[in-house]
């Protein structure tokens, strides 16, 4: 009698061990089919599979998400949320839990990954600078402090004013490239070696906004706001310096306020044209990637924010800043041509497409929803409920660079 | 004649004080529009919380020494030279000083 008991405990033991872990054979879970989607408004992510599209788990806790953007570690596990508050989370996905959190700024941007994903950098606004973490514990590695400005008021603490840190990407041979907003510079740190080196370009062009960095990791570009046209840094060839291109556009034109900035993330290129937003205008740019000269224009629904290809650039995805973010509209790579406009509802944030690009994702802020359609028809194929929904990080992201 | 004058001045005066009483009512409905365009929109560049990005820190304390007139004349009319755009397509001249007054207020916070 007393084994008997013994036995249908360790029986109960054991079967509610099972049940409690993720990790037993029967209920493996693997992350290349996982993404985060940024809840902005509640402070809260949702992990999701988009091959089931449904959620899997909220994770809350992770501060002021506006604007907050994601990298992964190369092995797919954890999530990186670079928050508005300087708040820095490592995410298990496994796990569905925080595994590493801090602060380390009063107001960051955004963030990458190196190349070996050894280290994770984050652009701040205030104190103006990147900072650079062990991917692994989270530990400061370097804190570079962005070019003071001494004309500027100073911060609260009465300390000099530092230039915000825009368009932080990672770049290969273990570089971080990035650009000073209020300075008027793009900055390459080599972190190749135990001590890490900064080269700095000056006087790039006025007020860069953002930046994007080419697939193949070659050009990084940094749109202007204060002037026309956009700065270029062939990183193959960095002694050659930067290069302003596309100065003449916008010149005569009378541009129309602009609510929102556009985002430069996401390389839309179809051959030797890539498909840029323009700023203030209702227009996607083509550009001759030999030339770096304006090959065409598309007139668009509202001035773009993302313009983004599908993976197999077949078609280019187009969403819009406000009061026009109800909108998005698809262009035809090989015609430059409009085939289609979407409503998907007030406030298309962002657009995330599945790694073979059969699917997008897109997050409708103001409706609470994310929306699934198939690339090939543009249908709606599903909804997943989600509080004020951002940016939607898919984890194949872990192995692109610039992502 | 003089009389007449100030007579219309004083017409035209209570008129123009009721017309401006009127507008300055903003409906609840539409406060509610620009609450969330405060929070929404004005927050993709002075941030969510409205700590600055971007664009600078707007919140009450940030705002002590700014009137707001002038704080109504910069959102309809933007600042030339930065981002900062002119909001007049969307919003009206009374619709931006009720946002001046709220912000001040920390009502956005």
């Amino acid at each position: 009698m007393k084994y008997q008991i013994q036995l249908i405990c360790i029986c109960i033991l054991t079967l509610s061990l099972n049940a409690c872990m993720n990790t037993t054979p029967d209920n493996l879970r693997a992350t290349g089919d996982m993404g985060v989607v940024i809840e902005r408004a509640t402070g809260q992510v949702q992990i999701v599979n988009h091959t089931s599209k449904t959620t899997l788990a909220h994770i809350d806790g992770l501060g002021d998400l506006s604007h907050a953007s994601i990298v992964y570690s190369r092995d797919q596990r954890f999530a990186y949320v670079f928050g508005r508050d300087g708040g820095l989370t490592k995410i298990d996905i496994l796990k569905d839990q925080i595994d590493k959190r801090i602060i380390q700024s009063g107001n960051s941007i955004g963030g990458a990954i190196s190349q070996d994903g050894k280290l994770v950098a984050v652009s701040n606004y205030t104190p103006g600078g990147v900072k650079v973490f062990d991917a692994d514990t989270l530990e400061l590695i370097a804190d570079i402090s962005a070019t003071k400005l001494l004309g500027h008021a100073k911060n609260k603490d009465g300390t000099t004013k530092r230039s915000k840190v825009v368009g932080l990407v990672d770049a290969p041979g273990q570089k971080f490239v990035f650009s000073l907003f209020d300075s008027d510079e793009i900055w390459v740190a080599d972190f190749s070696k135990p001590q890490y080196h900064i080269t700095k370009y000056t006087d790039i062009g006025r007020a860069p906004y953002d930046a994007l960095i080419s697939p193949d990791g070659r050009y990084y570009i940094a749109g202007l706001f204060g002037e026309d046209g956009m700065a270029l840094i062939d990183l193959w060839h960095p002694e050659n310096g930067v290069k302003h291109i596309l100065k003449n556009y916008g010149k005569g034109d009378k541009k129309l306020p602009v609510y929102k900035m556009p985002h430069l993330e996401g390389w839309a290129m179809a051959g030797e044209f890539a498909f840029v937003p323009a700023v203030g205008q209702h227009k996607v740019l083509v550009i001759n990637t030999r030339t770096w000269q304006q090959a065409g224009e598309i007139k668009v629904h509202g001035q773009p924010v993302f313009v983004m290809a599908q993976p197999d650039n077949r078609y280019v995805w187009v969403n819009f800043a406000f009061p026009r973010n109800d909108t998005i509209q698809i262009i035809d790579t090989q015609s430059n041509s409009l085939i289609k406009t979407l409503k998907p509802g007030k406030g298309v944030l962002h657009m995330e497409f599945t790694p073979r690009g059969e699917h997008v994702w897109m997050s409708v802020r103001d409706e609470n929803i994310i929306q699934i359609y198939d690339t090939k028809q543009q249908q709606l194929l599903k909804q997943i409920p989600a509080t004020h929904p951002s940016g939607i990080f898919f984890t194949n992201r872990a192995h692109q660079i610039g992502l | 004649m003089k009389l007449t004058f100030i007579g219309i001045f004083c017409c035209v005066f209570i008129v123009s004080n009721s017309v401006l009483a009127n507008q300055n009512n903003v409906s609840k409905q539409r406060q509610k529009e620009l609450f969330h365009i405060v929070k929404q929109d004005c927050g993709s560049c002075h941030g969510m919380t409205l700590k600055g990005g971007l664009g600078t820190a707007i919140l009450p304390e940030d705002l002590k020494n700014k009137p707001i007139d002038f704080l109504t004349f910069t959102i309809i009319n933007g600042r030339p030279g930065t981002a900062m755009p002119p909001w007049k397509e969307i919003l009206t001249p009374i619709e931006a000083k009720w946002i001046a007054q709220e912000l001040k207020k920390g009502t956005f916070k």
